[in-house]
């Protein structure tokens, strides 16, 4: 579904500044396959995620989805393919809309947007019904401002929107970060519920090691933009924390830094 | 005085068109948007030119409407395809249009006296009614407004209206912010260009330097009505502005009676927008003051007792 190819990014190429983001990664997801991605701070997660959603370019290799190479497409054109939820939860909503205007939009991600109302009848009932899902409520405050909705709130909200015309690739970027734990913990079930639902190809990155490891049936981990350990099911199931961070030191020769890592 | 202010109220329903143009780009949009300067000229020069030429009055003013589309629409290009910051890109095509309004023109002024206009022919249908032009151009602004709402409903509109709250999201959801861009402009500048269109038959002719400070005037509108009617939907917003482009002439009547000058208004106009953008927050922190010396009072007042 999701076929990374030796893709190599550089920032600032030539200069002292030059970083290289990404060195030949590659990576194949396929259908139903969730990846969780741990790693330590400039491990070129970010960038992963960038480089699949289209705001940045790879300088060598292709990105495929779907067997189709989208390398030369901008993000707007590549996006009826990806859902995305960000970090922010400011991020995945439109503050000055309200909720059922932010789920028409979300609707209209696969389809051509044209001069019909984006909210109707029928759509709104849609609507109704997947908010329910949620349950948080929000069914019963179409018309209230999505600025007016807590983190976690619009969190969950963004997750729906993300995920309503079923992408080919979800990819989640560290989208429980900003939240508390019990917000955080509403999220990553939703996530699960929602994922298995629809078997949505997903790629999540996270800081929480235990969330890495609960969620999806494969984990990557990175490091100075390389993939350098890649657990398969059933290879996961009995994988510990302890294990993880005993196995980065094997690899990498040094101690798992991360200051933002949540071991547990 | 009666007659000055009914005069006011007809002036702001022909300004109020312009004002929604403005309220699209820098309200819905968050594009503060200066072409409106140039391209309100654009709209009465056009429609002047074409009347004088023997056009029908209705023919022109829709042309201007189109020409008002086409200078928005470079704008809107020179900001996103040319990464142009929207300000620059706007005062670009302000100082061009000047150019190419005296081009269009082929004079810095064109006089309408004597040619057929909407105007005259709205007076001239309605012979026994009071104030015709007053009543048709209100039913034109809210049919305009009506418009304005349905469209910021639709599946594209919605789509400008979080490229303006929100690119980033509405790019992952598949919308091209650039042409959400340029579309928004560009019906901006049409509905500007129509009004300046309007403005200069109800005026009588049409002036390269009829745009000069639109922009504020505009901004002036869209601000005090937000102000004075509200401003949580979008219904009625664009009612907010229509009221506030009329409160605005008012104000201007009201100012040119007790004596200020004409060449006084561009004045009042920047201070009477300085005084909205302030006031709010003034009125604001105000009110947060007063809630804390009386929070502070009571509890030491608690205390005591």
């Amino acid at each position: 579904m999701l076929k990374l190819n030796n893709i190599l990014k550089i920032f600032n190429e030539g200069t002292i500044d030059e970083k290289i983001a990404l060195s030949h990664v590659n990576l194949h997801l396929n259908p139903g396959d969730f990846v969780t991605i741990i790693g330590s701070n400039g491990a070129g997660k970010s960038t992963l995620m960038n480089i699949i959603s289209g705001v940045l370019i790879p300088d060598e290799g292709t990105v495929e989805i779907d067997g189709q190479v989208v390398n030369n497409l901008p993000e707007y054109k590549r996006a009826p393919m990806i859902g995305r939820v960000f970090q922010d939860p400011m991020a995945g909503t439109s503050p000055t809309m309200t909720i059922e205007e932010n789920l028409a939009m979300a609707y209209a991600r696969d389809k051509k947007r044209t001069l019909k109302l984006g909210v109707n009848k029928k759509r709104r009932e849609l609507f109704r019904e997947y908010l329910e899902t949620l349950h948080l409520g929000l069914e019963n405050r179409l018309n209230a401002k999505v600025g007016l909705l807590s983190g976690g709130e619009r969190q969950a909200l963004s997750l729906l929107m993300a995920t309503f015309t079923q992408p080919k690739v979800l990819l989640l970027d560290e989208h429980t970060a900003a939240l508390d734990p019990s917000r955080a913990r509403l999220i990553t079930d939703l996530t699960k519920e929602i994922v298995e639902k629809h078997h949505l190809t997903t790629l999540m990155v996270t800081h929480n090691m235990q969330q890495a490891l609960d969620l999806g049936n494969r984990l990557i981990m990175m490091d100075s933009g390389q993939i350098i350990l890649d657990v398969p099911e059933e290879k996961k199931k009995d994988l510990t924390i302890e294990g993880l961070l005993a196995e980065f030191e094997r690899l990498r020769g040094e101690k798992f830094a991360s200051d933002r890592a949540i071991l547990g | 005085m009666v007659h000055s202010l009914f005069g006011a109220f007809e002036s702001g329903v022909i300004f109020a068109i312009m004002a929604l143009g403005v309220y699209l780009t820098f309200r819905i949009l968050n594009f503060p948007d200066l072409t409106v300067d140039g391209s309100f000229a654009t709209g009465g020069a056009v429609a002047a030119v074409m009347i004088v030429n023997g056009f029908s009055p209705y023919v022109s003013t829709i042309a201007a409407f189109f020409a008002g589309l086409a200078v928005g629409a470079f704008t809107g290009i020179l900001h996103t395809k040319g990464k142009i910051n929207p300000l620059l890109a706007g005062i670009l095509s302000m100082i061009a249009l000047w150019s190419i309004n005296l081009r269009i023109m082929g004079k810095a002024n064109i006089g309408l006296l004597g040619h057929d206009t909407v105007i005259s022919q709205i007076k001239s249908f309605f012979t026994s009614f009071p104030y015709p032009i007053l009543f048709t151009m209100a039913l034109l602004v809210f049919i305009i407004k009506l418009l304005v709402d349905w469209f910021l409903d639709t599946e594209i509109g919605l789509a400008m209206r979080a490229t303006g709250d929100n690119p980033r999201m509405i790019r992952s959801f598949a919308v091209n912010t650039d042409n959400t861009i340029i579309l928004g402009v560009a019906l901006s500048n049409g509905l500007v260009a129509f009004s300046g269109a309007l403005w200069s038959q109800s005026q009588g002719f049409a002036d390269v330097s009829m745009g000069i400070g639109m922009i504020i005037i505009g901004l002036a509108s869209v601000i005090i009505g937000e102000a004075v009617f509200g401003d949580r939907s979008i219904k009625r917003a664009t009612l907010a502005v229509i009221g506030g482009a009329i409160i605005y002439r008012i104000v201007v009547a009201i100012a040119l009676r007790v004596g200020l000058d004409a060449q006084d208004m561009k004045l009042m106009t920047a201070l009477i927008v300085i005084f909205a953008l302030i006031a709010p927050r003034l009125t604001a922190s105000y009110r947060e003051k007063k809630r804390r010396a009386e929070r502070q009072k009571n509890a030491s007042a608690g205390l005591e007792g």
